[in-house]
């Protein structure tokens, strides 16, 4: 099965990133994005969907400044 | 007294550690692979990039064989030293508390700093003085714990290169034998560049295993 991890920072962690991407939209003329975020994506094929909990805990994710999201059966890339 | 340099694919700062150990003791490396610690009394887990910093700095050398060991040897007691990229990997591995960020500039920092003892009771700052001068460069070194952490070392008021959270530059285990930093003391050993109060945390860690071999 073809799993996805979304990891995201952490609610009330500062996220220069997210900031740095914010500032840049408005000067390329985009307006009215706020909040802006920015994270990490893994996917991959797994046997066993009930172990991602645990692969996000101990590698894929550090919880103490990262929450994380399992979206499982996502459709395979064309060409992998 | 001997140090161990564990050097894993991508340690770029080794060679200043192993030098920096051997001004004050015996020195070795260890490598990644080899969980065998060669009876050292002292490891230093030094910076760099390991196996490509890929994922999170220091998450994947976390798993290295010689990381069971240095776990081992952490937990027993046994004084380990992180710098940098070190401090990166124990926080990942569980023996340091809390995690380091991006810059809040999200640039890289290279540049000499003033910090400030915080615990001059540590084995890893017994010998050092009030103030130390030593240079940073590093891209993630935000240090961040939702928890109280024992501080070693603080960045001089307006010196702070990071946005670390309380100017926090060093900090040790609740056991106090454990010691990660962002700063650079393998870099500051010799009058060349500079300043030499690096080697007092070499100092320091050399007093502190030859006082315990003496009981």
């Amino acid at each position: 099965m073809r799993a996805r991890v979304l990891v995201r920072p952490k609610a009330g962690i500062l996220d220069p990133q997210g900031q740095a991407v914010e500032r840049a939209l408005p000067a390329l003329g985009f307006s009215g994005a706020a909040n802006v975020h920015v994270g990490r994506l893994i996917e991959l094929d797994v046997e066993d969907p009930a172990q991602l909990p645990a692969m996000c805990e101990r590698l894929l994710v550090n919880p103490l400044i990262e929450d994380y999201e399992i979206v499982e059966s996502v459709p395979t890339h064309a060409g992998t | 007294v001997k140090f161990g340099v564990v050097r894993f694919p991508g340690t770029c700062d080794d060679v200043d550690a192993l030098d920096a150990a051997k001004r004050v003791a015996e020195a070795e490396f260890l490598w990644h692979a080899d969980p065998d610690l060669h009876g050292v009394d002292a490891v230093v887990i030094p910076g760099g990039f390991s196996y490509g910093d890929y994922l999170r700095a220091g998450a994947i050398a976390r798993f290295a064989p010689v990381m069971e060991s240095v776990i081992e040897f952490a937990n027993a007691g046994g004084i380990v030293l992180g710098i940098c990229n070190g401090f990166q990997i124990l926080c990942e591995a569980g023996l340091l508390p809390g995690a380091l960020l991006p810059n809040t500039s999200l640039k890289f920092v290279f540049r000499q700093v003033e910090l400030v003892v915080a615990d001059a009771t540590t084995p890893f700052t017994r010998a050092s003085p009030e103030r130390l001068s030593i240079p940073v460069k590093h891209t993630t070194g935000r240090y961040y714990s939702p928890e109280p952490v024992p501080v070693v070392l603080r960045y001089a008021r307006g010196e702070n290169p990071n946005g670390s959270q309380d100017d926090i530059a060093g900090v040790c285990n609740e056991a106090g034998n454990v010691f990660g930093l962002m700063p650079h003391p393998e870099h500051a050993v010799d009058d060349l560049t500079g300043s030499t109060d690096g080697l007092t945390i070499f100092e320091s860690i050399k007093q502190h295993v030859s006082g315990h071999a003496l009981v």
